[in-house]
């Protein structure tokens, strides 16, 4: 089995109408084996910048705490919030140290940047950045969900469909791969608000 | 093999562990005491490789009290567990320990609480949690019983139910049991559940 299997996680992240949407599953597990179904995927790192960390789990929660660090020594230094397209960059030199030895983990970023335009990017566990205008996807669901995001997505919705749209394409993929599930995170941003929400999903 | 098992009471928690240590086939002792008291109101149960289950947990419990002497406070359950995690996963990429902990605490301001740390240093908050074969039974009569609000009897029949469950059910069922019970008057020994005791030897 490989390494980037033996949690289970998915992960997916939609560009809407002067929004995004970041969702994820809940599971943790250790192979076969499901310990928790709280598991928090999704973090935020400012207001306008989130991030999601699929793959080994002790490696994800490593980077970011890695992350909080450098960002908050950003906000120490500069007196400001980090762009998205900065914290990508950072994410990416921060994974590509580590070429050699990498941490088995794949992120998703996504944040609103300048006049808050929605700003999404996945990479693999060695940096290399993946910019797209629509939809980015990770974890081991990742097939189903670029499957799934293909056929469901259109351009430029409101954030009310973009958070139907983003929770039928993760629980439609979860449903499909043993190793993620248990429910659903979804967070949906835009300028003026972030909302919260957590799905319940086939429980098994 | 190693059964160590935590449940998340009312106002207390719970940490059952097996007594057995074991080389290969043949069983050294059946009293040894896997569950470490790191400082009045923590307990950690700890299952894994034998030298780096006694190594680790005492140097964990060392450091808390180390804490405590310089800062002239107590750390907190999370903080501890966090602290563990580091230290598990520092090591992980470069002498990794092969220890899997269940840290089960009291804190006044936030009550009972238990986390699981795997031992690649995956840490997360539970309710109940298991490592070992011993899992496969214990998980399961936990899903089926455990409630969040049990008293101590409750959680201990609970816990005898899992020890009856992996005493019938596993091949190579561990004799012995300690249950150790953390809560507001602080962590120490609840009981015992022997099926083999050992012999006492005379003196020469």
């Amino acid at each position: 089995m490989s390494i980037f299997e033996y949690n289970g996680s998915a992960l997916v992240a939609m560009v809407g109408k002067n929004c995004f949407a970041i969702a994820s599953d809940r599971r943790f597990g250790v192979q076969l084996q499901t310990i928790a179904t709280d598991f928090q995927r999704i973090y935020k790192i400012h207001d306008k910048v989130f991030i999601g960390l699929s793959g080994l789990a002790t490696d994800a929660q490593t980077v970011y705490q890695r992350l909080v660090f450098r960002h908050k020594l950003y906000q120490l230094r500069e007196e400001r919030d980090m762009k998205p397209e900065t914290f990508a960059s950072l994410v990416s030199a921060l994974l590509y140290e580590k070429r050699f030895g990498p941490y088995f983990c794949q992120p998703v970023i996504a944040g609103l940047g300048d006049e808050d335009k929605p700003f999404i990017c996945t990479m693999d566990s060695i940096g290399a950045k993946e910019l797209a205008k629509d939809f980015v996807v990770a974890g081991t669901a990742s097939e189903s969900l670029y499957g799934a995001c293909e056929a469901m997505f259109k351009p430029d919705m409101e954030p009310e469909e973009l958070f139907e749209t983003i929770s039928q394409a993760l629980l439609s993929s979860v449903d499909r791969d043993c190793l993620s599930g248990w429910g659903g995170h979804v967070y949906v941003v835009t300028p003026t608000e972030v909302t919260e929400r957590i799905l319940k999903g086939r429980m098994d | 093999m190693e059964c160590v098992f935590g449940l998340v009471g009312k106002d207390f928690t719970l940490v059952v562990a097996d007594t057995s240590a074991v080389h290969s086939i043949l069983v050294h002792k059946s009293n040894e005491d896997k569950i470490m008291l790191l400082d009045s109101h923590k307990l950690m149960g700890a299952s894994g490789e034998a030298g780096d289950r006694v190594q680790f947990t005492e140097y964990i419990q060392k450091n808390v009290a180390l804490y405590q002497f310089r800062n002239g406070i107590s750390l907190t359950t999370a903080a501890a567990a966090n602290f563990t995690r580091g230290e598990l996963a520092t090591a992980l990429r470069k002498n990794p320990y092969s220890v899997n902990i269940l840290l089960a605490g009291y804190d006044k301001e936030t009550g009972p609480s238990l986390y699981y740390i795997d031992y690649i240093a995956s840490v997360h908050k539970v309710d109940k949690a298991a490592f070992g074969y011993g899992s496969y039974f214990s998980l399961a009569m936990m899903d089926r019983h455990y409630r969040g609000d049990m008293t101590v009897e409750e959680a201990v029949d609970l816990a005898d139910k899992c020890i009856m469950e992996i005493r019938s059910r596993l091949v190579v069922a561990p004799p012995n049991f300690v249950i150790k019970i953390v809560d507001k008057d602080g962590a120490r020994e609840y009981a015992w559940r022997e099926s083999v005791k050992d012999v006492p030897v005379p003196a020469a």
